[in-house]
This record gives structure tokens, C-alpha cells and sequence, in this order.
């Protein structure tokens, strides 16, 4: 796959599948992502904030919903991270921002994940988190982060 | 205060903090020249996601291929394996191919973190930040 320079005008748009409940390729999306920014050249701190919020979202996926795509858009400005997916969505999204509140099973706590740090990480980590989540539908999470 | 702590203010070489560990390198070896000052010892790995310095060792007691991926996300250099637990062989290649250090220690993981600690790898947060100072 070949990356070119972010140009004044240009921007790069790449988007991956992730697949619910495949905890072996759980990542790779994310890991993708990472060597995407790295090889054109975004600042270090940007990538690793873009990759650990896009890590927690894709683990999200795997760990709730049936599917998903993790889609990345990157210009000169803005680096933009959206995650959708089909599955249950998210019951009330207000008190999934809480710190420890999880709906994770312990199948996936034993995984060292599901501790109810997720979201919050995630809105740590981006400048804009906008999350739409419709139940028994999906979920779709956006997280923009200003490309300094 | 221990004078033990102030041991290794610049930060100890991966080959250090394995041989304070009476560990054992699986791999990577050729990387452990590289200097740590910071560590993480932690089986969540969102408040690893959250609060590690890039740049520091991980300790931990699982061995699943997350634990790698997360070292990943956030450029880690090397991960310590407590109670000696191998990871599988999927995982470890996983390792080799992003370049990050794996150590097995025979110390269970408080074991472990303290000797390390002592010799003078600091934590990820400052003393403030950890009580909200």
C-alpha cells in the first residue's frame, strides 16, 4: 500500500474492517492506523493519541458489536477517526462516559479490558468525541483530532 | 529515604532491568542496550492505555496478544512477563515484528515492580498527579 505526503489540498481516506469477537485480530485496524500516520509524517504524540483512542474504539467493536469499520480521514488540519458498527449500541451513552461503568463480561475482563475505561480514554485522548448509538442497530463514533 | 532509590537516576538498560530481575529476554535481545526511566505494572489495560509514559517498560501478568498490541499504541520499548508466563508463539512474533523487548520474570508482579523500582525506574505518574494534587 502506498502512502503519498498530506499536500496543501490533498487529504487520505483508508478504512478497515473489524470483525466482532475475533479477540486474535482485535488491533490490527488500530495498527494500521499507527503505521498510516507514522509514514506520513504526523507528529509522534498526535499518532500515539489517535492510536490508543482508535485501539480502545476498535477493542469496542470486537467486543460488543457484530462488525464494524474503522475509517481514517487526514488532512493538513484535522485527523479524523470513525468507528461504525452493527450491534446492540449503546443503552445510555451519558453513563458509558462514566469512568468504570462496563457491560463488558468477564471473558473480556480477563482479557485486561472492559474496566470501563474505554469512552473515557477515548475523550481524553481526541479534541472532539461525537458518539450516535442506536439500539439493537449500531453505533457510529467519531473522534477528531486537530493535526498540529 | 532509601539510598537504593536514587541507584539509577538516568534510567537502567533493558539488560539491567533484566538482570535485577534474574529474568530471561525471549525476545529481541539485540534492543536491550536501550535505556528505560519509567514503568507501568498493570493487568487493565485501558489504565495502561491511559496512563503510560511512551517509553517505559510494562509489567504484567497476562500474556494475550492485547498486552502487545497495547505496548504498541503506545511505543513502549520492552515488556516484563511476571511469574515467568510465556506467552504463546503468535504473541511473541507479534513482538519481534514491532520491535519491543519481551522479559520474563521469575517475581510475581508487586515483587517485580518493586525491584525495579528500587533501583530507580520512576512510575508513569508524579507523586501530584496521583493524588490529585
Amino acid at each position: 500500500m502506498e502512502v503519498g505526503d498530506v499536500d496543501a489540498g490533498t487529504s487520505l481516506h483508508y478504512s478497515f474492517e473489524v470483525q466482532g469477537g475475533d479477540f486474535g485480530k482485535a488491533g490490527d485496524a488500530s495498527s494500521k492506523v499507527k503505521r498510516i500516520l507514522q509514514q506520513i509524517g504526523a507528529d509522534p504524540e498526535i499518532v500515539r493519541r489517535v492510536a490508543v483512542a482508535c485501539y480502545e474504539a476498535e477493542m469496542n467493536v470486537v467486543i460488543h458489536a457484530h462488525r464494524g469499520t474503522v475509517t481514517l480521514d487526514a488532512d493538513l488540519k484535522y485527523i479524523t477517526i470513525t468507528i461504525e458498527d452493527v450491534g446492540p449500541g449503546i443503552e445510555d451513552v451519558e453513563m458509558a462516559m462514566e469512568p468504570g461503568f462496563s457491560t463488558a463480561p468477564d471473558s473480556v475482563r480477563e482479557m485486561g479490558f472492559g474496566a470501563g475505561m474505554g469512552l473515557p480514554n477515548m475523550k481524553n485522548c481526541s479534541n472532539e468525541l461525537h458518539i450516535e448509538s442506536t439500539k439493537d442497530v449500531g453505533t457510529i463514533v467519531r473522534m477528531i483530532f486537530e493535526n498540529a | 529515604m532509601n539510598a537504593e532509590i536514587l541507584d539509577a537516576p538516568g534510567g537502567l538498560t533493558l539488560n539491567d532491568v533484566c538482570e535485577r530481575l534474574s529474568g530471561e529476554i525471549i525476545c529481541r535481545a539485540e534492543l536491550c542496550d536501550q535505556i528505560v526511566t519509567s514503568a507501568c505494572g498493570c493487568d487493565l489495560m485501558s489504565d495502561v492505555l491511559a496512563f503510560t509514559r511512551p517509553g517505559s517498560v510494562l509489567l504484567t501478568g497476562l500474556t494475550n496478544s492485547q498486552v502487545i498490541r497495547t505496548a504498541e499504541m503506545l511505543d513502549l520499548k520492552a515488556v516484563v512477563f511476571v511469574r515467568s508466563k510465556k506467552p504463546d508463539e503468535r504473541t511473541i512474533k507479534m513482538a519481534e515484528s514491532l520491535q519491543i523487548v519481551l522479559i520474563l520474570s521469575p517475581y510475581p508482579l508487586y515483587e517485580s515492580c518493586g525491584i525495579l523500582y528500587n533501583a530507580g525506574l520512576s512510575g508513569c505518574q508524579s507523586r501530584n498527579q496521583a493524588v490529585g494534587a
